[in-house]
């Protein structure tokens, strides 16, 4: 019965490969893509504010909303913190992927891969809710800089405008800090996938060659890393866009994008603000996607 | 000095360990001005260290390597005039076929056009005309091989290593880039290292050949001084095929204690009433075995006594089904006592 059954799928491969990408695709399509275009149809509705209902007709005045200042902001914020916590993470990720990848010891890199991905057993709740405590204006983290001497330096940074504040757990710094933590794992990997698929060879040749480690780095090594860089950034760039929990917890109370959809969904039960702010992320990753493709990040792939 | 000034590597007293194990063993070598010469021996006999170390890729435990006269024992590659020929090629994969072949210019600053001019240069020299723009991923393997060897002569190395350059290529494509490779070196005159495992390679393209075994170099010479009179039984066993006969057996045939190799296309196979004259050895056996390859015929002969011989004839008359027949027939082979070879312990 199961020889006749094997047989029945060995001759149509076809039937085999429509039940082995049904469900899966019955879920992307419905569920996700579904879901997703069920925001896009609710972005184009609007809230009448006098009567505090959603008028479901086409228009584009909520969209007209997003470029108010106050909501300009948001982006912007948003859009930076996430740009300077890709680049912070890709400097901090590269070197150490490198040494995994390329110099550590069996037995040691798989120890070492443990610990960069560790991290992720906890919750994410738990470890933000720890960066507030070792942040905190009383916490270990400015008690160590006082241990140094350094709390002239720590004032002197909370002090400059725009990303300073009471103490490094209410400034935007702080916020970067913990972004940088959080999503540090999700750079690492890629890069160090990427420079695992690089053979020792290609690295021998430039050298014999002629080439000194910088210039093999910069022609051989990150050219080739670049796709890891990429993929790396992609994931660092679209969880902080997208983040609603840093923001909460820590820094000032200037809005980011995903406290701004949680409480125009939430309190104000604004739906049509909410979706139309959520396809921001969405279009800037479309566009950053596409610019990654011509820069050739995904020839490699 | 002059001896040093003359000798395009030498190496002096260098051994090389990775921890417990000694890859290199207090290795001795010179190799001249614009030779092809060959280090052979099987995987993990040291061939491929000794390369790397004259390439730079690793440093000697101790022991020094010259290049032409200039101690270059602990100097990083790229500061050594020394390029490489890689067993995979090593081709930039994100870079074209021109690219991959003007690195070496490009790193040292040489201007665009020149580099342009000379890559051009190379890819006629390479037969390679018009491929500059491809990627290495388009190049068959035999053109990977070719984009290789230009990317490593446009730099004007003082010595080229290739390292198994041809291990991955098919018989056909292999023997004829033997031909173009020994070609290549006579038009450009650099010292050419070669290292391989195959013996008919070795004997076919070098002018001398550094034989290797577990960590050491147990004979240097030309190809027919290597093959002719193998220095120990290794040499003996590992270039071409010998038969290595001792103890009992050897007494018998010669009468004297030694240990002595014999080629198998010296021996010849008659039948048992073959009168055999002076200045030969002779032994009676039974065939045991026939494989027929074409070209010739190996059979393995049982000695009356104890111990066996293989003996290999050109198939020149004979066919499948006459070779076949003599399976199981007693036979006397007899050799010219020139032909042995006494050898030491291994």
């Amino acid at each position: 019965m199961l020889q006749r059954l094997s047989t029945f799928l060995y001759q149509r491969p076809r039937l085999v490969l429509a039940l082995l990408l049904g469900p899966p695709m019955l879920y992307m399509v419905v569920v996700y893509l579904g879901s997703l275009f069920i925001l896009l149809l609710n972005s184009f509705y609007y809230l009448e504010e006098f009567t505090g209902l959603i008028v479901r007709e086409f228009t584009l005045r909520t969209y007209a909303q997003i470029f108010e200042p106050a909501n300009r902001d948001i982006f912007v914020r948003t859009a930076g913190m996430a740009a300077a916590v890709t680049v912070a993470d890709a400097l901090i990720a590269f070197p150490l992927a490198y040494y995994i990848a390329k110099f550590a010891s069996p037995r040691l890199k798989t120890w070492l891969i443990i610990a960069v991905t560790i991290p992720l057993w906890s919750s994410y709740l738990v470890r933000v809710y720890a960066w507030k405590l070792i942040l905190a204006q009383e916490g270990i983290l400015s008690w160590f800089i006082n241990l140094l001497h350094l709390d002239g330096a720590l004032n002197w940074l909370l002090s400059l405008p725009g990303i300073g504040g009471s103490s490094l757990a209410l400034s935007p710094i702080g916020m970067f800090i913990v972004f940088v933590y959080i999503w540090l794992p999700y750079m690492i990997i890629p890069i160090q996938t990427a420079l695992e698929r690089v053979p020792a060879s290609l690295l021998e040749a430039s050298s014999d060659l002629g080439a000194k480690p910088f210039q093999t780095f910069r022609t051989v090594i990150l050219p080739l890393a670049f796709p890891g860089v990429v993929a790396g950034s992609i994931f660092t760039f679209s969880l902080t866009l997208g983040d609603f929990i840093v923001p909460l917890s820590l820094g000032n109370s200037k809005f980011f994008i995903g406290q701004a959809v949680y409480s125009y969904q939430g309190t104000a039960g604004n739906i049509p603000l909410a979706a139309a702010m959520t396809m921001g992320p969405v279009v800037i990753m479309i566009v950053y996607l596409l610019i990654a493709r011509k820069l050739g990040a995904f020839d490699a792939l | 000095m002059t001896s040093q000034t003359q000798s395009a590597i030498r190496f002096d007293n260098v051994s090389k360990s990775f921890g417990n194990v000694k890859a290199v063993d207090q290795a001795n070598l010179e190799i001249r001005d614009g030779e092809f010469f060959s280090l052979l021996g099987p995987s993990g006999s040291g061939k491929t260290t000794c390369l790397r170390m004259i390439a730079g890729f690793e440093v000697p435990t101790s022991g020094h390597i010259y290049l032409y006269g200039q101690d270059v024992s602990n100097l990083p590659p790229y500061e050594r005039d020394v390029n490489t020929v890689f067993q995979d090629y090593a081709l930039f994969p994100h870079m074209s076929v021109g690219d991959n072949i003007a690195y070496g210019l490009m790193v040292k600053g040489v201007p665009k056009s020149e580099r342009t001019k000379r890559v051009d240069e190379m890819l006629e020299l390479v037969q390679l005309t018009g491929y500059a723009d491809r990627k290495p991923s388009q190049l068959s393997g035999g053109q990977r091989q070719r984009v290789a060897l230009a990317r490593a002569l446009i730099n004007h190395p003082k010595v080229l290593l290739l390292d198994e350059p041809l291990g991955a290529l098919d018989l056909k494509l292999r023997q004829q880039m033997q031909v173009e490779l020994k070609a290549i070196q006579k038009r450009v005159g650099i010292t050419f290292i070669f290292v391989t495992h195959d013996q008919e390679e070795a004997l076919t393209m070098s002018d001398r050949i550094a034989v290797f075994n577990e960590g050491k170099i147990v004979q240097v010479g030309t190809p027919a001084e290597i093959y002719e009179h193998p220095a120990t039984a290794f040499v003996a066993g590992f270039v071409g095929t010998s038969n290595l006969v001792s103890g009992e057996v050897a007494k018998r045939i010669t009468g004297r204690e030694i240990r002595f190799s014999i080629r198998p296309e010296k021996i010849h196979m008659g039948t048992m009433d073959t009168k055999i004259e002076a200045d030969s050895y002779s032994a009676d056996g039974v065939v045991r075995d026939v494989i027929y390859l074409g070209l010739y015929t190996r059979y393995l002969i049982e000695l009356n006594g104890g111990g066996d011989l293989v003996v290999v004839e050109q198939n020149l008359k004979t066919t499948s089904m006459d070779v076949l027949k003599v399976k199981g027939q007693p036979v006397r082979l007899h050799w010219k006592k020139e032909h042995i070879r006494e050898v030491g312990g291994s």
